[in-house]
């Protein structure tokens, strides 16, 4: 693990600043950024070490997570189809614990970007060509602090300033803190409870009114 | 914007609120768990003192982490023994009903809720686990979550979720015969791409699609998934209606015929509108292998593998990745290619027609020398089933161990796994590096007809020239 002690997200999230890492290559799953080895386990804790254990001993010490300059980074930018495969949240559970708050990408996998969300780990999208000048730029500036704006959806450097794209739901679910959304979902207690009477076959298909309903 | 289809109708009866930023609080109607995914979900639920919302509307099983060969409890590996333990704890404290070993109902996930008649057209059905989207064939709208999401359906029963698109994809014709459902799903996702279906629900609607069993539609929407697509699903049918009718947890006999109004109101309408619509013809898809290391790396059986430089842009990266990793030249065949391990079994298809067309090559056969070659099945069900048949006596009789139900070597988070470079003819699903257990193992995907071929001939090898050899001699011995 880089960070001894890695900021988790809390609360409304509006910034985070920080050095960033450049991971290249589309279509990295979750089986890479944390083989199912490590999911053996009841709890998360030990997985920030984990991260992409097989692609880091495979390129023995050479892995963008291993190189010292790296070290500390809280914003991670990939390419295409970023954490596509299985639904495990290990992976940005992984992530996080190793010390990313936010990720930048060409595109994601659903599940994974709902799993970022849940975590509040915002991930943002630009296009093909910007993806490319912004990992060029942290490639040839070891150690450049950038700020990423929520709000504004940009990612800042000393020089540069590029727009981001996010889902707006999950922006305000971000920037408002209610991505840990356990506490609003059972807040419409009633409503659940409707919606669950008029289902048929919550009732045994029993109640003739749901089958009006319905059809 | 879609309207009319069995989505957009499922979608609509499970809407709770809208909540704000946009997103929608979605009912889910059966909510599986297993012993992977659950254990922190329980631990945060837990930690804010909530209680599981509906006990009755979640059901747990053990597959990932159950060894294949010998299920004594305690399990040799003490971190799998934690995490089944604190399944059955968590299930007994939250009054959650699990089928766990030895109880007749116990195995993948995905392979018994199915056989158990829980899944069922119209529902909602959400898992800690990608493959959900088997659960689509039925009709059901269902989809993988993580593990935070495990947390608010324990808490809730509801998610909050953006509505997804719907892409319609069509299928004519007929698949021929040695050509299976697994090679059809293997051929959209090759064609499609691997992110084609990101942001989209997958409707498999057409003849092709039509004439295949509860089983054949299970493994090609099981692998939704690996085309993008978080949900794919099929209208529910006669064959559907057949398939349910008597299973342990199907509507009894009183309520039948009001399910199976409800049911057939949910079909997607004639008139629908999708957002997207792309066609196949599935007589011209032949048995598939993938060569690389994403699902949509797949090829023809007689087709040469790709030459980068011929490759849009964007897959040439990740095919030149392949090629370093696998070890396979550009331009070469597939068929021929030696194996190590063959592995019959997974969500995908580990079910009891799986392990019938598997049986069918390995009939009177004997396994390569120097292959490994292993058959799980998917439940203790299908295992039970296939026994009464006498399937375990074919396979072992050709040299193939039959093993006890999990997950096995789809995932290797049990003793099941590669060894070093070994290469594998596999009827799961993922083909990622490491997948299999081994950092440098290679995995190719294929259906159990061709794993079955691949073990006894010990290479990469067309299905269809074994099932041609079959009718040979069977045409001899009438004649003579």
């Amino acid at each position: 693990m880089n960070n001894p002690i890695p900021n988790f997200p809390k609360g409304a999230i509006s910034e985070i600043i920080g050095t960033a890492i450049s991971l290249r290559g589309n279509d990295i799953d979750t089986d890479r950024i944390i083989p199912a080895r490590f999911l053996k386990c009841v709890n998360f804790d030990a997985l920030g070490s984990q991260v992409f254990d097989d692609d880091r001993k495979e390129l023995n010490g050479l892995h963008p997570f291993d190189l010292k300059e790296n070290q500390n980074a809280s914003i991670l930018v990939v390419n295409g189809n970023f954490g596509c495969g299985s639904s495990r949240e290990h992976a940005p559970q992984a992530l996080m614990r190793w010390g990313i708050n936010a990720v930048i990408g060409q595109s994601f996998a659903e599940i994974f970007f709902g799993n970022c969300l849940a975590l509040g780990i915002p991930c943002f999208t630009t296009s093909k060509q910007e993806i490319e000048e912004i990992q060029k730029s942290i490639e040839s500036n070891t150690g450049i602090e950038l700020l990423l704006n929520l709000k504004n959806q940009t990612l800042k450097s000393k020089k540069s300033t590029w727009q981001l794209e996010i889902d707006p739901g999950a922006k305000q679910m971000l920037t408002s803190g209610q991505w840990d959304a356990t506490n609003q979902l059972i807040s419409n207690s009633n409503s659940i409870d409707q919606i669950a009477k008029k289902l048929p076959y919550i009732n045994g298909f029993k109640s003739k009114d749901s089958l009006n309903d319905l059809t | 914007m879609s309207s009319g289809t069995l989505f957009d109708k499922v979608w609509e009866l499970h809407k709770v609120a809208k909540l704000p930023g946009g997103s929608t609080q979605l009912f889910v109607g059966l909510h599986l768990i297993h012993e992977v995914t659950s254990p922190q979900a329980f631990a945060a639920l837990e930690e804010k003192s909530f209680p599981v919302r509906c006990p009755d509307q979640t059901i747990a099983t053990v597959d990932h982490i159950v060894p294949t060969t010998n299920q004594e409890r305690p399990f040799e590996d003490p971190l799998a023994e934690e995490m089944l333990s604190t399944l059955e704890r968590n299930c007994k404290k939250h009054g959650i009903k699990l089928h766990g070993i030895g109880s007749g109902s116990q195995g993948i996930v995905h392979v018994i809720a199915p056989e158990l008649g829980l899944t069922q057209p119209g529902m909602t059905v959400a898992c800690g686990d990608s493959h959900t989207s088997t659960h689509g064939a039925f009709g059901a709208i269902a989809f993988g979550i993580g593990t935070s999401q495990v947390r608010d359906v324990l808490a809730s029963q509801t998610l909050a979720m953006n509505k997804l698109k719907v892409r319609q994809i069509w299928i004519d014709g007929e698949l021929n015969e040695g050509v299976y459902s697994k090679d059809l799903i293997l051929h959209v996702i090759r064609e499609l791409g691997v992110k084609g279906g990101v942001g989209y629900a997958y409707e498999f609607a057409g003849p092709a699609i039509e004439k295949l069993s509860m089983e054949e539609r299970m493994t090609i929407c099981n692998m939704a998934i690996e085309g993008g697509a978080r949900c794919g699903y099929i209208n529910p049918d006669q064959t559907t209606f057949e398939y349910l009718k008597g299973k342990a947890k199907a509507p009894s006999e009183e309520s039948w015929q009001q399910a199976l109004n409800w049911w057939k109101g949910l079909v997607s309408s004639p008139d629908s509108i999708f957002d997207d619509v792309v066609k196949f013809d599935a007589s011209k898809i032949p048995p598939t292998v993938t060569w690389g290391i994403t699902p949509g790396q797949g090829i023809g059986i007689n087709e040469s593998l790709p030459i980068p430089e011929s490759l849009e842009p964007s897959e040439r990266q990740i095919a030149e990745e392949a090629y370093r990793y696998m070890g396979l030249k550009p331009g070469s065949g597939i068929e021929g290619v030696s194996v190590d391990v063959c592995f019959i079994g997974s969500c995908t298809n580990g079910r009891l027609s799986d392990l019938h067309a598997a049986a069918k090559i390995a009939q009177g056969r004997k396994v390569a020398q120097g292959v490994k070659a292993f058959v799980v099945p998917g439940s203790e069900q299908v295992a039970r089933e296939a026994e009464q048949e006498g399937l375990d006596k074919v396979f072992r009789g050709a040299g193939f161990e039959w093993r006890e139900p999990g997950c096995s070597m789809c995932l290797a988070m049990n003793p099941d796994r590669l060894e070093g470079r070994q290469i594998s003819a596999s009827s799961s699903n993922r083909n990622f590096k490491g997948r299999q257990g081994s950092s440098s193992g290679r995995t190719l995907l294929m259906s159990p007809a061709m794993v079955a071929a691949a073990a006894i001939t010990g290479q990469v090898t067309d299905v269809r020239s074994l099932i041609k050899q079959e009718k040979e001699s069977t045409e001899k011995l009438k004649n003579e």
